[in-house]
């Protein structure tokens, strides 16, 4: 039913970090083909004279006082670590 | 008023109740453990539950405090010290929250008492609660059914007298849709009137916090706790705020409601829009004036919101990464191995899709055509809204199009179940609040499904919507209705 879209499935996923299985990555092809199709209707609204709106209220810049507060201690931010040693998250080695 | 009635009582009538001290906190906690017993088999609203702290919390509770004593259901998206925090992701599994969100803080400090995590569409992407990775929750209408997402472990479990209030949260209709499908009552508040410190981010320029509840009165009640400033989220608006409870009463004259004339055209229900018609009429005999409006931009809501949405999911969904917290793929051989397979083994399928497409309208090439227009085409949206507030006070829609579908109805088509939100998620776009409420029956099946009445209000106007929802559900007896599992007898 889709028209293809640009979308390369496979591609984006890999950007994305997410591994996926061909079978996987076909059935999402069309799911989202589908998707872009739909959003194709933007295009007939007339945006010429429209600055983006990156939330719906201005909300202009807030500040707070630069002072230090309690936060976790490091034993608290490691309790959820699937690996940890030495109060260090252990991951592959990423340098040779 | 024997133990086994407490849980099908609203908010406020629980109140008067432990502040005669008729009944204690622990009992309150004791009577909603054992009708969770006796139904959640059947509903499956909740995920955890644990009922030795909230007892715990119960025996030293103030009764007398805004909210003292009474226990309220919490998303599983939103922080709970010491409690699970699943997101209905596999990616979260055993994860343990080590901080309280501050909704959490300032329910705490007005004596409410956190009891139980309740079941969403994974990271709330969804509209019928069947993305969870965790199980599926039944609607306690028609167990057949879906009881709407992504907030309907919540709705379920105040729907079904498993909880007498709950906290969701709205990303383009996450707590109103559900509300609206489980028969009970939803606020989405003004972007940025609660602080989403705590709640685990989805999309950061959609998201909110609201109550659910079984009467308005009751969502006015948690709105004048939860509500406010709060420096940890600096989203949230520093504005004061109104006693939301203090002026609700019976009439709406003065009041103009807007009808936008895009809204009752096609692809409703007929048992919905006969609903909504009687409705408005309804206000309209409580002294309220109808006015046509138009919202010429919001057909393009939809396809704004799969794109903005998509794209803050995708920046706020790279953080689950097997490294600091949560499921991790076992043995992996580099770190993009273990990126990649935690992601494929952690994410379920719509959660996979929506960061794959947030990913390709914020890359290189397609981000003008795609992010760039669609947050101008935003603008437009809000810019409807600013000029039909110019001529009412709100605005009157049905909630959603249908009342509860079947489950896996729309499961494997993820566009049909998007436009599910067609009525919700335009609010979250313009950042304006928003709040359904029962307003009728569809019959299907010999079975009773509810309908909801939307009220969308100007920004920070939440006391003016439930000041209009609460004459109109006053005047009616639809919240009084309860689903047949509330009027079964509990399983001994």
């Amino acid at each position: 039913m889709s028209k293809p879209s640009d979308l390369d499935v496979a591609y984006v996923a890999r950007l994305a970090r997410i591994n996926l299985t061909e079978a996987e990555a076909k059935v999402f092809q069309k799911q989202l083909d589908d998707v872009l199709e739909y959003v194709e209707k933007l295009r007939q609204a007339d945006v010429s004279d429209v600055e983006p709106a990156a939330q719906g209220l201005p909300i202009l810049n807030v500040f707070r006082e630069d002072a230090p507060r309690d936060w976790f201690t490091a034993e608290q931010a490691l309790s959820n670590a699937p690996r940890k040693a030495n109060g260090l998250f252990v991951v592959p080695k990423v340098v040779e | 008023m024997t133990e086994q009635d407490l849980p099908a009582l609203s908010i406020a009538d629980l109140q008067s109740l432990l502040r005669r001290r008729e009944v204690s906190p622990l009992q309150v906690i004791e009577a909603l453990r054992a009708r969770i017993e006796a139904v959640d088999g059947e509903i499956g609203a909740y995920l955890s539950l644990d009922t030795d702290a909230a007892a715990k919390e119960a025996e030293k509770a103030n009764v007398d405090l805004p909210l003292g004593g009474v226990p309220l259901a919490i998303k599983d998206i939103i922080n709970v010290l010491g409690q699970p925090c699943t997101c209905a992701s596999k990616i979260l599994q055993g994860y343990r929250a080590t901080y309280d969100a501050a909704v959490i803080r300032k329910l705490r400090a007005a004596g409410a008492i956190p009891f139980g995590k309740t079941n969403l569409d994974e990271f709330t992407m969804g509209s019928s609660t069947e993305n969870s990775a965790m199980k599926l929750t039944r609607n306690p209408w028609d167990l057949s059914r879906v009881p709407g997402g992504s907030s309907g472990g919540s709705t379920a479990a105040v729907a079904a007298d498993e909880a007498f209030g709950a906290l969701g949260s709205d990303t383009g209709g996450s707590i109103r849709q559900p509300a609206a499908l489980s028969g009970i009552v939803g606020l989405k508040p003004t972007y940025g009137r609660v602080s989403r410190f705590g709640l685990v981010a989805f999309a950061s320029s959609l998201d909110q916090i609201g109550p659910l509840t079984k009467t308005v009165h009751d969502s006015a009640l948690i709105m004048n706790v939860i509500a406010g400033h709060d420096p940890q989220d600096t989203t949230a608006l520093n504005q004061p705020v109104p006693d939301y409870a203090a002026n609700l009463g019976n009439d709406l004259r003065g009041v103009r409601l807007g009808l936008p004339k895009e809204y009752l055209v096609e692809g409703i229900d007929a048992q919905v829009k006969a609903a909504i018609n009687a409705a408005v009429k309804q206000m309209n005999s409580l002294g309220a004036e109808i006015v046509e409006v138009s919202l010429p931009t919001t057909e393009y809501a939809i396809a704004v919101y799969y794109i903005v949405a998509t794209a803050e999911a995708s920046a706020n969904l790279a953080r689950f990464d097997g490294v600091r917290y949560g499921y991790r793929a076992e043995n992996p051989k580099d770190m993009l191995d273990l990126y990649g397979r935690t992601r494929e083994e952690g994410f379920g399928a719509e959660v996979k899709r929506r960061i794959i497409l947030g990913t390709y309208v914020l890359s290189s090439g397609y981000y003008d055509a795609y992010y760039l227009r669609a947050q101008k085409v935003r603008e437009l949206i809000r810019r409807d809204f600013t000029s039909a507030f110019e001529k009412v006070e709100a605005i009157i829609s049905p909630t959603s199009p249908v009342p509860a579908f079947k489950l896996g109805e729309r499961a494997a088509d993820p566009l049909q179940m998007y436009l599910a939100d067609v009525f919700t998620i335009a609010a979250n776009l313009a950042g304006i609040c928003g709040i359904s409420v029962p307003c009728g029956f569809a019959e299907a099946d010999g079975q009773r499904l509810p309908i909801g009445l939307q009220l969308l209000g100007k920004p920070l106007d939440e006391a003016r919507i439930l000041q209009i929802a609460h004459a109109y559900e006053q005047s009616t007896d639809w919240h009084k209705a309860r689903p047949p599992i509330a009027t079964a007898m509990p399983k001994a």
